[in-house]
């Protein structure tokens, strides 16, 4: 890991006295800092901090505004769907994340060097992941409609009637899931190749002939050297998947019910149908605080299993 | 232990292959379904048994989508509102790149934790204050509102600084005792030498933004006049007797720009994982 230190002018270079370069650069700094400086202070820090402030009042969008301290925060608590959304997203997560790592790195390991044309799968799972989430989940929503291919394939080919898989509360979430799972695990499969890449083929090779299965070969060699990429993998999928929104919002609108509405979900409803900001920056908030949770975590446990070592 | 024989392994090999086709087929499904679908009759959307071909190829759908919905309108929006937007990224985020790998200041590791300290407020945060933001400034339904908030990220300087930081000291140096500033130096050397990182910089921050759905379904009211491809498409949701041929269209032209990204890219695209760091090592 090269360090901010290391940028330092090596010796011999070296000018008399710091001070005057230092403060000579430091006018240049300011040049080069001051689009980045600006638009994060204007446009992240404030609105940062501005959210907390306004999750502290009724804030309609229109008409005027009234100082609550924390009572958006006891009427979220208080709120049954909110509960319910909080729950929904939690389920999400806990059936997204482990299958999406499991699909990518099963595929990952399997596409091997050993594979033909292994450039081409690469690109072929990573086009639903750049592709406008809308337009994936567009497509699937035709997918899992009664008539669609799922429901049609299942009669003529299996004689089996189709369950309403948008319309059912048993099925609604599993569908999301099992469509967020094809669009996204590209990315995780992409990382996940490129860190097998970089496991010395000598050495699986050395294990081979020590006598090492296939497993132990994946266990004692493979695993360790790949744990940072799943390390920061699963970090980055916890993230993104509290913040699920497209799927479940175009798929079935939280229904039936609210039985697949999200936390971001409730959010744009809160704002932007009911109007009322106070709430939904105190839901806003609340995410914030579980993403911040789950990545501590995160990082307190990694320390059990991640090794930088190798 | 046994070797597996030759022939045993070539046997392997092949089945390892022929089940991977069928995976990769399986997973394309989606897509060959949106790509039929857009070539068939509005009455043949929904048959039975599942059918690759209606009883003709309509490619009169692609032109007929356009009309349906102002889709010409959306492209070109998306297309502005994505390209100008990481334009910004891009300059803004070599530019912080630059002072942090290079430059001496005081209090440049404090900033650069500040910054990567921002990589952590999810969009759904900022989203409530961000509109009341752009109601105070009267960017409500504007471009300046669908580009701005979202073209300042730490991500970008992180990635770009990463990969100035492995640039070697005695380059720069040369140039600055032939009297080459910061600012020709970051031009005319550090610029063209981070042109992969910049590339992978670049893809992800034109997808972001041609894929973008929660913002400008919030911050843009005349969707006929103001809306991006991924609100157009939206669009069509709830409507009572859904053009799904017409729809799919849409969905298979919207795909195509970001389709193309990424098989022209590809080689840069997972050596710029690997070398920014993205690969998580």
């Amino acid at each position: 890991m090269v360090t901010v230190n290391d940028t330092v002018a090596p010796a011999g270079t070296a000018r008399p006295g710091r001070r005057p370069a230092l403060r000579r650069d430091g006018r240049y700094a300011s040049v080069f800092l001051a689009p980045s400086l600006g638009g994060l202070a204007l446009f992240t820090l404030f609105p940062t901090a501005m959210a907390l402030a306004i999750s502290l009042f009724d804030w309609p969008v229109f008409g005027e505004r009234k100082f609550l301290g924390i009572e958006n925060y006891t009427q979220l608590l208080g709120d049954p769907v909110f509960r319910r959304v909080v729950l929904n997203t939690t389920l999400f997560v806990v059936l997204y994340v482990p299958l999406n790592v499991i699909v990518s790195l099963a595929l990952a390991t399997w596409l091997g060097p050993k594979i033909r044309g292994r450039q081409a799968f690469r690109v072929l799972f990573f086009i639903p992941v750049m592709t406008p989430m809308v337009a994936n989940v567009m497509v699937w929503r035709l997918l899992f409609q009664p008539g669609g291919l799922l429901d049609s394939g299942l009669q003529s080919w299996f004689g089996v009637d189709a369950p309403n898989f948008l319309g059912s509360s048993d099925w609604a979430m599993p569908a999301i899931v099992a469509m967020s799972i094809w669009q996204g695990f590209g990315y995780n499969f992409l990382v996940f190749s490129a860190a097998l890449d970089q496991v010395p083929q000598s050495q699986l090779e050395s294990a081979q002939i020590d006598g090492a299965g296939p497993f132990q070969r994946f266990r004692y060699v493979t695993w360790p050297m790949i744990t940072p990429s799943l390390f920061f993998a699963t970090t980055m999928t916890l993230i993104t998947s509290f913040q699920v929104f497209a799927q479940p919002f175009i798929l079935t609108q939280g229904g039936p019910g609210v039985s697949t509405q999200t936390i971001v979900m409730y959010v744009y409803n809160q704002g932007w149908q009911f109007l009322s900001m106070g709430l939904a920056s105190a839901a806003g908030w609340v995410l914030f605080v579980i993403i911040m949770g789950i990545t501590a975590i995160q990082f307190v446990g990694q320390r059990k299993w991640v090794n930088y070592d190798v | 232990m046994s070797e597996p024989s030759v022939a045993a392994r070539r046997v392997r090999s092949g089945v390892s292959h022929a089940l991977l086709i069928l995976v990769a087929l399986l997973f394309l499904g989606p897509l060959v379904y949106a790509v039929s679908t857009s070539l068939k009759p509005a009455d043949e959307v929904f048959t039975p048994t599942p059918e690759l071909f209606g009883s003709e190829i309509r490619w009169q759908n692609y032109a007929d989508a356009f009309t349906f919905a102002p889709f010409g309108r959306y492209f070109l929006n998306s297309l502005f509102v994505a390209v100008v937007g990481t334009l910004v990224v891009v300059i803004a985020s070599s530019m912080s790149a630059y002072a942090f790998a290079r430059l001496q200041f005081r209090g440049r590791e404090h900033l650069f934790v500040l910054f990567l300290g921002t990589l952590m407020v999810p969009q759904e945060v900022l989203i409530v204050p961000m509109y009341w933001l752009m109601q105070s400034l009267g960017w409500v339904d504007s471009y300046w509102a669908l580009i701005l908030p979202w073209a300042f990220t730490a991500f970008g300087t992180f990635l770009l600084r990463q990969f100035f930081l492995t640039v070697p000291a005695e380059l720069e140096e040369a140039a600055r005792v032939d009297g080459c500033g910061p600012f020709g130096s970051f031009l005319r050397i550090m610029l063209p030498l981070a042109r992969p990182a910049i590339a992978v910089l670049t893809v992800f921050t034109f997808i972001s933004f041609w894929g973008s759905f929660l913002w400008p379904l919030i911050i843009v009211n005349s969707v006929e006049a103001k809306g991006t491809v991924p609100l157009g498409l939206a669009q069509f949701i709830g409507q009572q007797g859904t053009q799904w041929n017409l729809m799919m269209a849409a969905s298979v032209l919207a795909m195509i720009p970001t389709v193309l990204l990424v098989v022209l890219l590809q080689k840069h695209l997972v050596r710029g994982l690997l070398v920014t760091g993205l690969g998580g090592r």
